[in-house]
């Protein structure tokens, strides 16, 4: 249809090609152009088909990733009533309902263990992790308003969501140190605060890390599939029952325990109740999770990427 | 005034033989993970050799090349679907062009809507900071424009006040205040910031002069093409992907004008992956019938003319405003009408919708009309598709009586013409030879 129109247009004059002059500045904002850089500072162009993220452009958008991690967490306790209060009541009204069936009622074996801090300790990573996760399943199909308006790595979004949920840990993990206080104070449970405790800061490290790996991988798969996001609740829940979380380890029995430790969160989720009931982990299962998670960071961070060009086009 | 840069003149912006293409068809993006597994397990070769296969392929732009300027002011025209938004988004690095490559020597900051991640739930002053973050500007820049910000918005008194609770000219006002104070070197604009009120156009307007005449680079997509030739001294013409005119604005525009009839007075959208639209609502169709209720291209100025605009809504319960944007063939907007009936002011259910609206015969001045189609939330300001040229007609009076014309032949100026009524008294005046003037007289 431009035949007519392509003809029309080589008679035209070449286009106006020296810059008009610029008017006379009215601020003292204006842009002085005599000093160009050499090599453009942006270049677009295909990308190659496998790459790795852009550091420098990361740094560059640490700022987003504060703010849309300050949205995610303002807008959701804006909204609700009790506000942060949601963040400590969900671990206690669940520690208290696991406590009367599984640790009152099923006498679930503790090692000798109070089940409410049992319970608590491995409920405090696997908050983290499944609410984290979840939320990532949805970020990129939630913020499609930003991917198809603006520029920015997309990985901050995934990213945003982790590190909204790390602050509810932080809450966390204090009700958690203040019920590890009240028993081993106020019940006089024989509670040894050992040198394990040490190892927290690692753990949270390592689970933010494996949090995040399959946070990116399920965000931009569920851009192209759907069902991704479906499917995702239920094998969550699947989660809860395969790793540690209302009950020790030491009820799967000895000979399927190298199997059940390929599971990395058992070992992760194994490692925060021995760090802070002063129970052995299980190295096995911590050695397990370093190097899924390295191996997760990696795939995912490289199918993330791969998938990252084609956001905008198909959220 | 001569310039000091003239001759060794670099680009600012360098695009080389951009082409950038969609699939469509089979490969869709929202099939099953179920699906794609099994057909990859089932078929791997099959499948490697769709890949290739390009039947399915539209390619929005072509071999598009251009050089920009700095402190040029470049308009980026053309009708729709033409290829102005997917350069716009490649220039935006929101999606990558699939071949060709694209050198910018300046920051560059792109505006294709006000407000972007504005969050409802939050204040006036968390929405800045966010949005300002979005748009890529520095917490301290942002801090340190702040109280201008505030200021230029003329919302002081509820800068503290969460969002969701601002009229939408507030909100608009809110959000373009933090867009006029990006700072880029380059500046890529939509005309989708051309929507809200006369008095905040107007400001939109100026704001964008005071932008130009500060030296910056300015792309600027437009259908308006008042403003384009106001403010574009160069502009470049797109059609079906590729650039077909690059020059002075007045003769571009006019090449561009001149191509009007081509827009058809039917269009349909099948591929949901094309239709204009997003997750609320997609456009299907726009028809321009005539009082017999046929899709046509020619219209007699005397008789109704009904526009009919066909969309899919995808959510329940959002308030949506069908309206439709006239504009004349030299690029003059005559007006917007939009759905005023209460079924269309209150929350609707999903489902297939047709709008039609019936300008009545003896209003329009002849010509070719063309015509955008909108459907837009009031409250907040949201638009949902925009459709600009999407079809066109032509007003045509037969001289055969009845219209506006009477008896007169000659052309008839005006952008308007409608059908008023005339009230003539007489009264019978015996003295009216004291009218009567001779030419020789001096009173």
């Amino acid at each position: 249809m431009t035949v007519a129109t392509r003809e029309d247009s080589s008679s035209l004059p070449e286009p106006d090609t020296a810059p008009a002059a610029p008017a006379k500045p009215l601020f003292n904002r204006s842009i002085k152009h005599t000093n160009l850089p050499d090599d453009p500072l942006a270049i677009i162009e295909p990308s190659k088909s496998w790459s790795a993220f852009d550091r420098r452009e990361l740094w560059a958008h640490r700022e987003l990733l504060y703010f849309l991690t300050l949205r995610d967490l303002k807008v959701r306790y804006k909204q609700t009533l009790f506000g942060v209060a949601w963040v400590v009541m969900q671990p206690l009204l669940m520690t208290l309902i696991f406590t009367v069936f599984l640790g009152i009622l099923a006498r679930v074996p503790t090692n000798g263990l109070p089940y409410p801090l049992v319970v608590f300790s491995g409920l405090l990573p696997w908050t983290f992790f499944s609410i984290a996760v979840t939320g990532c399943g949805y970020s990129l199909v939630a913020n499609s308003n930003l991917i198809t308006k603006v520029y920015f790595p997309r990985v901050l979004i995934p990213a945003a969501t982790v590190l909204a949920r790390l602050a509810d840990f932080a809450i966390s993990l204090a009700i958690m140190a203040v019920l590890l206080l009240f028993y081993r104070y106020v019940l006089h449970y024989q509670l040894a605060f050992t040198w394990r405790l040490a190892a927290l800061p690692f753990l949270i490290v390592l689970l933010t890390l494996f949090t995040l790996g399959l946070g990116m991988l399920v965000s931009s798969l569920n851009v192209k599939y759907r069902d991704v996001g479906m499917a995702l609740p239920a094998l969550i829940q699947l989660g809860m029952f395969v790793s540690p979380v209302i009950y020790t380890s030491n009820i799967v029995p000895e000979k399927f325990r190298a199997i059940y430790f390929l599971n990395p969160l058992a070992g992760i989720i194994e490692g925060f109740r021995g760090a802070l009931l002063g129970e052995r982990m299980n190295r096995f299962g911590l050695g397990v999770a370093v190097i899924a998670t390295i191996v997760l960071l990696i795939c995912s961070a490289l199918i993330f990427r791969q998938t990252e060009k084609s956001f905008a086009d198909v959220v | 005034m001569p310039t000091l840069f003239e001759g060794s003149m670099k680009p600012i912006i360098r695009v080389s033989n951009v082409s950038k293409q969609y699939r469509i068809g089979k490969n869709q993006p929202d099939r099953t993970l179920r699906e794609a597994l099994s057909e990859a397990v089932r078929t791997p070769i099959k499948r490697l050799r769709q890949r290739s296969h390009s039947s399915e392929a539209i390619w929005a732009l072509r071999d598009v090349s251009f050089e920009v300027q700095p402190g040029e002011v470049v308009a980026i025209i053309g009708s729709n679907g033409a290829g102005k938004s997917t350069l716009l988004k490649i220039l935006s690095r929101i999606t990558e062009p699939t071949k060709g490559r694209i050198e910018l020597y300046g920051n560059v900051g792109s505006l294709l809507e006000v407000g972007t991640g504005f969050h409802p739930e939050l204040t006036g002053r968390e929405n800045i900071y966010l949005n300002g973050a979005i748009l890529g500007m520095p917490r301290s820049e942002i801090a340190h424009k702040f109280d201008e910000i505030v200021e230029f918005s003329e919302i002081a008194r509820f800068i503290d006040t969460a969002v969701k609770y601002y009229s939408s000219g507030m909100y608009l006002r809110l959000a373009f205040s933090v867009s006029a104070h990006l700072d880029p070197e380059v500046l890529i604009l939509d005309e989708v910031l051309a929507v809200g009120d006369a008095d905040f156009q107007i400001k939109c307007f100026n704001k964008m002069q005071e932008i130009r005449n500060d030296g910056r680079t300015i792309l600027f997509v437009s259908h308006n093409m008042q403003a384009v030739t106001r403010l574009c001294k160069r502009a470049i013409l797109l059609s079906d992907g590729a650039v077909v005119a690059d020059g002075p604005t007045d003769m571009v525009a006019s090449a561009y004008l001149n191509s009007g009839l081509r827009v058809p007075p039917e269009r349909e959208w099948n591929n949901p992956y094309e239709a204009p639209g997003n997750e609320i609502a997609r456009l299907r169709a726009v028809r321009v019938r005539t009082a017999e209720g046929q899709v046509s291209r020619i219209v007699d100025i005397r008789k109704p003319v009904g526009i009919e605009m066909e969309f899919e809504v995808l959510q329940s319960g959002h308030v949506l405003t069908p309206n439709f944007h006239f504009y004349n063939e030299s690029g003059v907007y005559l007006f917007v009408t939009g759905d005023l009936d209460p079924s269309a002011r209150s929350a609707r259910p999903a489902g297939r919708y047709s709008s039609t609206v019936w300008i009545p015969g003896n209003f329009l001045a002849e010509g070719t009309l063309r015509v955008g189609s909108a459907l837009s939330s009031p409250e907040p300001v949201v638009v949902h598709f925009y459709a600009t040229d999407v079809v066109a007609f032509q007003v045509v009076d037969t001289h055969e009586g009845g219209s506006v014309r009477g008896d007169y032949k000659g052309p008839m100026p005006g952008v308007i013409r409608p059908e008023l009524p005339w009230t003539t008294q007489y009264t019978p005046n015996h003295q009216a030879e004291q009218w009567l003037v001779g030419e020789g007289s001096v009173l």
